[in-house]
C-alpha cells in the first residue's frame, strides 16, 4: 500500500520532469533536469528493491552523464533552436508506440507472481545455493558479482574503455589555447 | 511514525521538483538537483526502516557522496568550463557565449 503510494507520486514528478526537459529551451537547464530525473527513478529503482540499478542509475545517470552533457554543451550553443514546424509525426509515432507498449503490459503477470515461469526457471536455484556457497547476503549482487563475474568484469571493461573515449574527445584542446595566449601578448 | 516520515519526505520532494521546474535561474535548478540527492537519501533512509530492513543505509552514504561530486563538479564547470586542468583565462570566447544566457532561462 505504501510502496505504491511512493511509486504513484515519484512516477507522476518524473512525468512532469519530461514534460519541462520537452519544454525547456536553456540546454544547461536541461541537463540539470535530466540529472534530476536519474536521481528520481534511481529512488524508484530502490523502492522496488533493485539496490544495484538503483546504484547504477544515480551514478551513470545523474553523475556522470550530467558531466558529459556539461562537456559536450561546451562545445555546442547553449540554447536549442526553434523547431521550424512542430513535429507532429514524431509525437504520433511516439504516442502509438507508447500506446502499444502500454497494451503489451496488460498480459504480464502480477508483479512478483510465484508460480510464474520467470520465477520458476532458475531463480529457485540461485536462491538456495547462493548463501551457502558465496556467502553474499544479497542474491541479486551474489549472482552479478560471483557467478556472473567475468561478465560483470567484461561490461566494467566495457564502460571503462567508453568513458576514457569520451573523455579525450571532449578534452580541451590547450595546445590551440597557447598559441591564441602567445598571439595576444 | 515512518508513514509520516515519508509522506513529508514525499512532499518536500515534490516541492523541490516544482522549484527545479519553474526556474528562473539556472542555479535555482541546481539547488533544487542537490536538494533532490539529498532527499533521494531522506528517502532510501526512511524506506529501509518502513519495510524493517535497514541494511542498505550504507547506500546512502554513497549517494552523498555522489551528490556532492555531482555538485561541484557542474560548479566547476559551470565556473571554469573544464573539468580537468588549470582555469582558462577569462577572456570572453566563442564557447562561452552559449553560457552567458544561462541567467535568463
Amino acid at each position: 500500500m505504501s510502496e505504491a503510494l511512493i511509486n504513484t507520486v515519484l512516477l507522476s514528478l518524473l512525468a512532469c520532469i519530461t514534460i519541462g526537459i520537452v519544454r525547456t529551451r536553456n540546454l544547461f537547464g536541461v541537463v540539470v533536469l535530466s540529472g534530476i530525473y536519474s536521481l528520481l527513478i534511481a529512488s524508484v529503482m530502490m523502492v522496488l528493491d533493485a539496490v544495484d540499478v538503483a546504484m547504477t542509475e544515480a551514478s551513470v545517470g545523474a553523475g556522470m552523464s550530467t558531466v558529459l552533457l556539461l562537456g559536450t554543451l561546451y562545445l555546442t550553443k547553449g540554447h536549442e533552436m526553434k523547431a521550424f514546424k512542430p513535429p507532429l509525426l514524431p509525437l504520433f509515432v511516439a504516442i502509438g508506440v507508447g500506446a502499444m507498449l502500454v497494451y503489451g503490459t496488460i498480459d504480464l503477470p502480477p508483479f512478483g507472481a510465484a508460480d510464474q515461469p520467470v520465477n520458476q526457471h532458475v531463480g529457485p536455484d540461485y536462491l538456495a545455493r547462493s548463501k551457502p556457497e558465496t556467502g553474499i547476503p544479497n542474491v541479486v549482487t551474489s549472482v552479478l558479482a560471483s557467478y556472473r563475474g567475468f561478465d560483470t568484469l567484461g561490461e566494467t571493461t566495457v564502460v571503462f574503455t567508453a568513458g576514457i573515449g569520451i573523455l579525450m574527445l571532449l578534452r580541451r584542446r590547450r595546445k590551440k589555447d597557447d598559441t591564441l595566449r602567445e598571439g595576444e601578448k | 511514525m515512518f508513514i509520516l516520515a515519508m509522506i513529508a519526505v514525499l512532499v518536500a520532494l515534490s516541492l523541490a521538483v516544482f522549484r527545479a521546474l519553474a526556474g528562473p535561474n539556472v542555479f535555482d535548478r541546481l539547488l533544487a538537483a542537490n536538494f533532490i540527492g539529498t532527499l533521494a537519501i531522506m528517502l532510501l533512509a526512511v524506506l529501509g526502516f518502513l519495510n524493517g530492513r535497514p541494511e542498505f543505509l550504507d547506500v546512502g552514504l554513497v549517494y552523498a557522496f555522489l551528490n556532492i561530486t555531482g555538485t561541484y563538479a557542474v560548479l566547476k564547470f559551470f565556473r571554469y568550463g573544464a573539468l580537468g586542468g588549470e582555469a582558462p583565462p577569462n577572456e570572453e570566447d566563442e564557447n562561452r557565449k552559449g553560457f552567458s544566457g544561462v541567467h535568463k532561462t
